[in-house]
């Protein structure tokens, strides 16, 4: 009898990606969707896609979703937990999303300790609207903005989330991953299974960070674009482990009035 | 039923929490704090309630955007700088069509303006205020009673309707003090299948505000504009005060009208021969009645907290059919009814 090693994930519809080739959303829309499966969650799960690229993403992930206003997930997400404890509620947001239009919902979110998972797409540009400069484009980078490259004096530095973000004490689980190879690619779905099992429980505001690609904006070839990440991005956003409280008592949701 | 001395704001917020309201988000602003606190006390004591002091009123719309997909009650407060930065969320409210509530306790304007009753927010209330094609119902009270009364109304419509209402009032009415009675709301009339909650085992559903397909976002407009038509027909409101011989009708809302009322009873009581034309929904605006109204009467005074703005409303409903007179008073100066009553008194004897 032969044993099913790899099958389209049962909370990904069988629509065709939109994305660009190569692009790092669509490895990252597989990954979340078989951690659903496999955390058989989808019937409970409700998802917040961003303006942004992954805007269309309810037409891919099988579960209920509804759709943020630019920067604004974090602060639906929050209500929907709040209002549906026993949901797992995530919101995917880019980095123009969450560093720069929605910081304030995305800080607050997570200073509150809400207990929702937002899985954060770093591909240090805005895609969706061509290619301009983003709260995470690093110094020198060309962008439709930049086009003389990023430069500090004007345009400050780039924003490191991971780093930022794990400062704040409501933050749980706070994770850098790249999918610029297999092995990133594993670790990044594992973080994205750890942080939707800090949520389901109840332990609080999990973050996983994706330094992703997206070769359009890049003008880069795909195989150039895991390049880039491997060699540049992870220089200035180095990957890993930023902060991990799920090992810890009194990190409770219960805690909440 | 027992009648209760409160404060507008607070009405408004029991009204909320009595008629099922179990989601409230707000960020401080003058005039308007005791709702929010009242709500932060409150909400505590129902079942389910959940009070939130967003980071912001932009926050704060999202949130109410997103417990409302959840399938709860949900209401938000502000005054005019925090109403101005929760319109792209109304805007997509309207268009994602969630029902909530959006209590604007108006503030003297524009831009910072100072924290005294005014009326300088009737456009951007009745014309939209965010971008796109939508209409927001909204309810201008003029008592405690209507507070309590619309507020409940308001949660049915903008369920009825999937849409988010606006209660229109000022910090005048949200500060003074009246006797209330509440009544009983009526049970929720709201389809679970509206409601995102998880898809269980079943269909996964969705719902979006982009449409990049022209066809399906132009259907979408004209299926919104067709709700809208439906609302304008059944759900205007308004009220007629001693117009039956008036020679002239005063036009005003909310705190103006109240002012006109105490006017109006000098001026009766001096024989001239005034009433008062109260539109209760801003939008819809009444414009029918008050089109009717001017077959019989050929001179109306439009008073206003503002430099004119339902004015406006005003000459398109009356279409030229009648004469019409102006009085305002924006950035937060708030006439008694003896000053209202010399200025009427004025334009009366003009025109009789
Ligand atoms: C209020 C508002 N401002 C601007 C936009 C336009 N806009 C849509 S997506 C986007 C940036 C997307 O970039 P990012 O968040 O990095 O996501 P990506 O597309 O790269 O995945 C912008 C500026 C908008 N939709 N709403
Ligand atoms: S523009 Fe970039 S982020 Fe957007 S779909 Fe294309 S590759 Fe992906």
């Amino acid at each position: 009898m032969a044993k099913i090693v790899f099958k389209h994930p049962e909370s990904l519809k069988e629509n065709i990606f939109h994305y660009c080739p190569g692009c790092g959303h669509s490895i990252v829309h597989r990954l979340v969707a078989e951690v659903i499966d496999e955390m058989g969650i989808r019937g409970v799960t409700i998802g917040v896609p961003p303006a942004g690229c992954a805007v269309l993403a309810y037409n891919y992930f099988d579960v209920d979703m509804i759709e943020a206003l630019h920067g604004r997930g974090p602060a639906m997400a929050t209500a929907i937990k709040r209002c549906l404890p026993d949901r797992l509620v995530f919101s995917y947001q880019g980095d123009g999303d969450l560093a720069a239009i929605g910081i304030a919902e995305s800080f607050h979110a997570a200073n509150r300790g809400e207990n929702i998972s937002v899985i954060f797409i770093n591909n240090a540009v805005y895609g969706m609207t061509g290619g301009q400069m983003a709260p995470t484009t690093m110094l020198n980078q060309r962008s439709t903005t930049t086009p003389a490259g990023r430069k500090q004096a004007v345009d400050g530095y780039p924003v490191k989330v991971s780093e930022i973000f794990s400062q704040l004490d409501g933050a749980t689980y706070v994770e850098r991953c790249a999918v610029s190879s297999p092995a990133g690619v594993n670790k990044t779905k594992k973080a994205i299974r750890k942080a939707f099992q800090c949520q389901m429980a109840g332990l609080g505001f999990s973050l996983v960070e994706v330094l992703s690609l997206c070769p359009t904006n890049w003008k880069l070839s795909s195989v150039d674009s895991c390049k880039y990440i491997d060699e540049v991005m992870s220089k200035v956003f180095p990957p890993g482990v930023y902060k991990d409280q799920t090992g810890q008592s009194g990190k409770t949701a219960e805690a909440r009035p | 039923m027992n009648k209760i001395l409160m404060s507008g704001n607070n009405v408004i917020g029991e009204a909320a929490i009595r008629a099922g309201c179990r989601f409230y988000a707000g960020y401080p602003i003058t005039p308007q704090n005791e709702l929010t606190e009242y709500m932060a006390e409150h909400m505590r004591n129902a079942e389910g309630g959940v009070f939130i002091q967003s980071e912001s009123e932009v926050a704060a719309i999202n949130m109410i955007a997103g417990a409302a997909a959840a399938g709860v009650r949900v209401m938000t407060s502000s005054s005019g700088p925090g109403i101005s930065l929760k319109q792209e969320g109304i805007s997509s409210m309207a268009a994602q069509e969630l029902p909530g509530i959006i209590v604007n306790i108006m503030r003297g304007g524009p831009g910072l303006g100072n924290i005294l009753p005014s009326q300088g927010d009737y456009f951007q209330a009745t014309r939209g205020g965010g971008h796109g094609d939508y209409r927001t119902i909204v309810f201008a009270p003029g008592s405690c009673q209507e507070l309590a009364d619309l507020t409940m109304d308001a949660f049915d419509l903008a369920d009825k309707y999937r849409t988010p209402a606006m209660i229109l009032a000022d910090g005048m009415m949200g500060q003074m003090m009246e006797p209330v009675i509440f009544k009983k709301p009526k049970p929720r009339q709201y389809p679970e299948k509206f409601m995102l909650r998880g898809a269980g085992s079943g269909k996964s559903k969705f719902i979006r505000g982009l449409l990049l397909d022209p066809v399906d976002s132009e259907a979408h407009n004209w299926k919104l504009a067709r709700k809208y038509e439906v609302i304008s027909e059944n759900e205007t409101r308004c009220e007629e005060h001693r117009i039956d011989d008036a020679k002239l009708v005063i036009v005003a809302y909310g705190t103006a009208a109240r002012i006109a009322k105490g006017a109006i009873k000098r001026l009766r009581s001096h024989d001239m021969k005034i009433g008062l034309f109260r539109p209760i929904t801003l939008w819809p605006f009444p414009e029918m009645r008050l089109r009717t109204l001017s077959e019989k009467v050929n001179n109306f005074l439009v008073f206003e907290m503002s430099t004119g703005q339902m004015l406006e409303d005003v000459r398109l409903a009356l279409q030229g059919y009648a004469d019409i007179e102006f009085h305002g008073r924006p950035g937060g100066a708030v006439p008694t009814p003896a000053e209202l009553a010399n200025v009427i008194a004025r334009v009366y004897e003009q025109k009789d």
